[in-house]
């Protein structure tokens, strides 16, 4: 039996690691590849406490999660290729038209 | 018919919807007899309502009708009240009976004018606003009527309002009266807080037990009811604005300035009768501003050229006269004059009108001249007029002014000599304009000369009608005969309270006899006569005898002429300070302190923002550092705690 | 037997992580992401949530990688050269902020909840998978927000196509 604490250590190790990945790099795709990894993270401490506490809500949440990263996941992808198109870079330190 | 009371202030107010909504494409004829029937209507049904009132007992002679429940809210409850009782019926009828007769006029006066259908609208309205002042039954809904006949006032002597002055004037009437109904406002506050409700019956019912007679509450209570009649009927020192008001067309100026709106205030102060009575101080006040105006405004008008400001002067004394007929405590002579009055001054407007008509426009005396022959109605109407407001016997103004001035000398010897001496005044002014107008030689200019006529009878019958009532008009009220005055007895009723309180404690003189009355009269009458034989001495037979005077005392005339420079006077005390500290605070305050405060907030804001735009870097990584620079401080909290 | 396999998976999840965010070419980063998703399914499969676990394989590892991984090869991204970074200062911050939350997490995450859990499956569920449980539950209490989530999936599809569009007007 292994303890909660260590899927959570995971998980925030996992979290810590798509902190860097969006901190790190500047490839459009690879920051997006980053938040999945974030919110992987917290799916399986959701998973972790949902099974620590023996109840099914974590696990639904998830569930949900997984919807919304992959509605978020489509729109990100296709804003990406938009400014592809546009601007011929997938460097976020170049696409700076979002102010004033 | 006591129920059908509310029709009296419907029909002009149906007149008024009517032309004012639909009337677009009436004829002139359409609109004008709308506006003239509804008001004759109103004087129908107040005529019936009036025999139906004689019917009853004098002492029961006041019938209150509730039409429906206006405002409630606590202790407040303001219904839209009627009441009827002889003040009342008198003011009904004279302000229906003589505006439908005006209005008559109005439709030969005013026709070809570009806003006929305007000019009927306001008149109606004004009608309305009038019957529901003198009509209602409480405070509240009388102060709906002063303000309503203050608007259309205004809306009427602003008729003309391309003209400069005329839109000037407008405003000034406007503006005094509102210094007037301040202090109308104030006095039905502290009459509301005293007796809890505003109904006239209730009030003065209660005055004497909750009221010490000669206090500082219903002194001060009287005194700023005093107030709103002096700027309504243009008393000392709020006279100015009527003058001024001789902008609107001539019938306005006798409907308004005449004969109804300015009359308001006598009655008021007579429908206050009780609360003027407990409060003696008051009483003198009212007297002394009444006969002060009375003979100023006399000499004033003694020495104007203008037709119309002569006899707005002339309504300012006679208005004087009725304020110190209540200020002696003769509220019914004061009532008996306004209605006298009405008649015949409604008349020398109309008259003048006519003349003015007859004129294209022309409104300088120095500029006529002869014109008997030319306008022989409006001649004979318009001497009818003079010879009742000189108080020639038997004209209408004869009794009641000498009714007034009786009682005056039962008073006090010097309220009779200021009446005596504007009766002098007032019958030499008006024969001076009769004879600068109609008779001598003829100033007019040549072109004048060429469109001379005689008005049609539209304006020529009103005119008789209304030089008839002048004749026998006075004729209700003979003073000496106790018995034959059937105004009187058909007032006291309503001013019996005040008159006990009045006479309570008071030793009064055995009862004047008979042959001191017929020796005033005399008196009155020669009064009048001596004014009418100088006025001809100077205009007519001597006509070189007015300059002579003028130039013998200049500084005097020039003062007169003037008018005292009383509105340069209140132009340079209260208009220009006023001005200037608006100025003042538009300058200063507005401009500097509220617009710098609020441009200031709005740099102050513009300045943070142009700070904080460099946050602003478009780049998705700043904007992921904050949020990260955020998490991490708020876990650190959590975790370092 | 279970601590085993739990340190070797979440040895594999985690290394993979590593070469999801530290690897040059893109290519490589998605192929290791999708081996990290394995893990942490197999992480699911240990902590019994087989459906999640299922669903963590056909969804991520086959849907949205497979979409990474055509718009890569859609943009032919894998050669693609960043040129060198400038905002070196903010770029160490947030290095620093991110080893800072390392820091901070997880020694919270140790101390947080410790032994085994109170029950490992609801009273009334004891005969029921993890399977019919979550059904069960999505389907009677979560049905709203079940029935939102369709909706936003729809609208991020009606999104992608709008802003995807060759020629935006």
């Amino acid at each position: 039996m292994v303890d909660v604490q260590h899927y959570l250590v995971v998980s925030a190790a996992l979290f810590s690691l798509g902190v860097i990945g969006v901190m790190f790099r500047r490839n459009l795709i690879v920051i997006l590849m980053s938040l999945e990894l974030m919110l992987n993270a917290v799916n399986l401490s959701f998973v972790a406490i949902s099974r620590y506490l023996g109840s099914i809500e974590g696990q639904i949440v998830v569930l949900f999660v997984m919807v919304v990263a992959a509605a978020e996941v489509a729109v990100g992808l296709a804003i990406a290729v938009a400014v592809f198109r546009q601007k011929g870079t997938i460097n976020v330190n170049e696409i700076n038209i979002m102010k004033w | 018919m006591f129920d059908l009371v509310w029709l009296i202030p419907v029909f002009p107010l149906v007149g008024f919807l009517i032309n004012g909504l639909i009337g677009r494409n009436f004829s002139e004829k359409t609109i004008g007899w709308i506006g003239a029937l509804s008001v004759g209507a109103s004087f129908v049904v107040a005529l019936l309502i009036f025999q139906d009132l004689l019917r009853l007992a004098p002492e029961n002679r006041s019938v209150q009708k509730i039409v429906y429940t206006w405002m409630l809210s606590g202790d407040l409850s303001v219904p839209v009240g009627f009441l009827m009782d002889p003040l009342s019926m008198i003011m009904i009828l004279v302000v229906s009976g003589v505006g439908c007769l005006i209005h008559i006029y109005s439709i030969g006066y005013m026709h070809g004018e570009t806003g006929f259908r305007r000019f009927f609208c306001y008149l109606n309205l004004f009608v309305f606003n009038m019957l529901i002042l003198v009509s209602s039954n409480n405070f509240m809904l009388m102060f709906v009527g002063w303000e309503g006949v203050g608007l259309c006032s205004y809306l009427l002597i602003g008729y003309y309002y391309e003209k400069q002055s005329a839109s000037d004037a407008g405003k000034k009437a406007f503006v005094v009266n509102r210094v007037g109904d301040f202090g109308f406002l104030l006095a039905m506050f502290l009459i509301f807080s005293l007796f809890g409700t505003f109904n006239y019956g209730d009030v003065m019912s209660a005055a004497p037990e909750k009221l010490a007679p000669g206090g500082l509450m219903v002194t001060m209570i009287t005194l700023l009811l005093f107030v709103g009649a002096t700027g309504k009927s243009a008393q000392i020192p709020l006279y100015t604005w009527l003058p001024d008001a001789m902008e609107g067309p001539t019938p306005v100026s006798a409907l308004i300035h005449a004969a109804t709106m300015v009359t308001a205030g006598v009655y008021m102060v007579a429908r206050c009768s009780v609360l003027f009575a407990l409060a003696p101080v008051s009483m003198t006040v009212v007297a002394v501003i009444g006969g002060a105006t009375a003979f100023f405004a006399a000499t004033i008008g003694m020495t104007q050229f203008d037709i119309k400001r002569v006899l707005a002067y002339s309504t300012i004394s006679q208005l004087g006269y009725m304020f110190m007929a209540c200020g002696v405590g003769a509220f019914a002579s004061a009532i008996f004059h306004l209605m006298t009055h009405a008649f015949f001054k409604a008349l020398l407007f109309l008259a003048a009108g006519s003349v003015m008509h007859a004129m294209s426009g022309e409104l300088d005396m120095r500029k006529m001249g002869a014109l008997k022959g030319k306008l022989p109605y409006t001649h004979m109407t318009y001497l009818f007029g003079t010879l009742a407001i000189a108080g020639i016997f038997p004209f209408a103004g004869f009794f009641s002014k000498d009714e007034i001035l009786f009682y005056s000398l039962q008073r006090h010897f010097g309220f009779w000599l200021l009446g005596a001496i504007a009766a002098v005044m007032t019958s030499f002014y008006m024969f001076r304009s009769v004879f600068m107008t109609f008779y001598g030689k003829s100033r007019v200019e040549p072109e004048a000369a060429h469109h001379l006529h005689e008005s049609p009878p539209l304006m020529t019958v009103p005119l008789m009608i209304l030089a008839f009532l002048s004749l026998v008009g006075g004729l209700i009220g003979i003073p000496i005969l106790e018995g034959y005055h059937k105004f009187g007895d058909f007032l006291n009723p309503i001013f019996a309270p005040a008159k006990a309180i009045l006479d309570h404690g008071v030793h009064h003189a055995e009862h004047p006899s008979v042959a001191a009355e017929i020796a005033l009269m005399a008196v009155s009458l020669g009064i009048a006569v001596f004014g009418l034989v100088t006025a001809r001495y100077m205009y007519v037979t001597h006509v070189q005898a007015s300059d002579r005077v003028v130039e013998k005392m200049p500084e005097l005339h020039n003062l007169v002429y003037n008018k005292y420079w009383i509105d340069e006077l209140y132009d340079y005390l209260f208009v220009d300070s006023i001005v200037k500290f608006s100025k003042m605070l538009w300058k200063e305050f507005d401009e500097l302190i509220i617009d710098g405060a609020v441009n200031g907030v709005a740099k102050v804001t513009r300045g943070i923002g142009s700070l904080l735009s460099y946050l602003e870097s478009g780049l998705v990584k700043d904007y992921a550092l904050s949020i990260l620079f955020g998490a991490t401080v708020v876990i650190g909290y959590l975790v370092l705690r | 037997m279970e601590a085993v396999l739990f340190y070797a998976l979440a040895a594999v999840t985690l290394v993979s992580g590593v070469f999801v965010v530290f690897l040059r070419r893109p290519v490589h980063n998605v192929l290791f992401m999708i081996l990290a998703m394995i893990g942490l399914a197999c992480l699911y499969i240990l902590l019994h949530a087989e459906f999640l676990a299922m669903v963590q394989i056909i969804v991520y590892a086959g849907a949205i990688m497979v979409l990474f991984l055509f718009v890569i090869m859609l943009l032919n991204l894998d050669e693609f050269v960043m040129p060198s970074e400038r905002r070196k200062v903010r770029y160490g911050i947030g290095i620093v902020l991110a080893m800072m939350l390392i820091v901070f997490l997880i020694p919270a995450s140790r101390g947080m909840l410790s032994g085994a859990g109170p029950a490992s499956v609801p009273a009334d569920m004891a005969n029921l998978t993890n399977t019919e449980i979550i059904a069960r539950e999505l389907f009677t209490t979560y049905l709203l927000p079940f029935e939102l989530a369709s909706v936003l999936l729809l609208a991020a599809i009606v999104g992608t196509v709008v802003i995807g569009r060759k020629s935006a007007r």
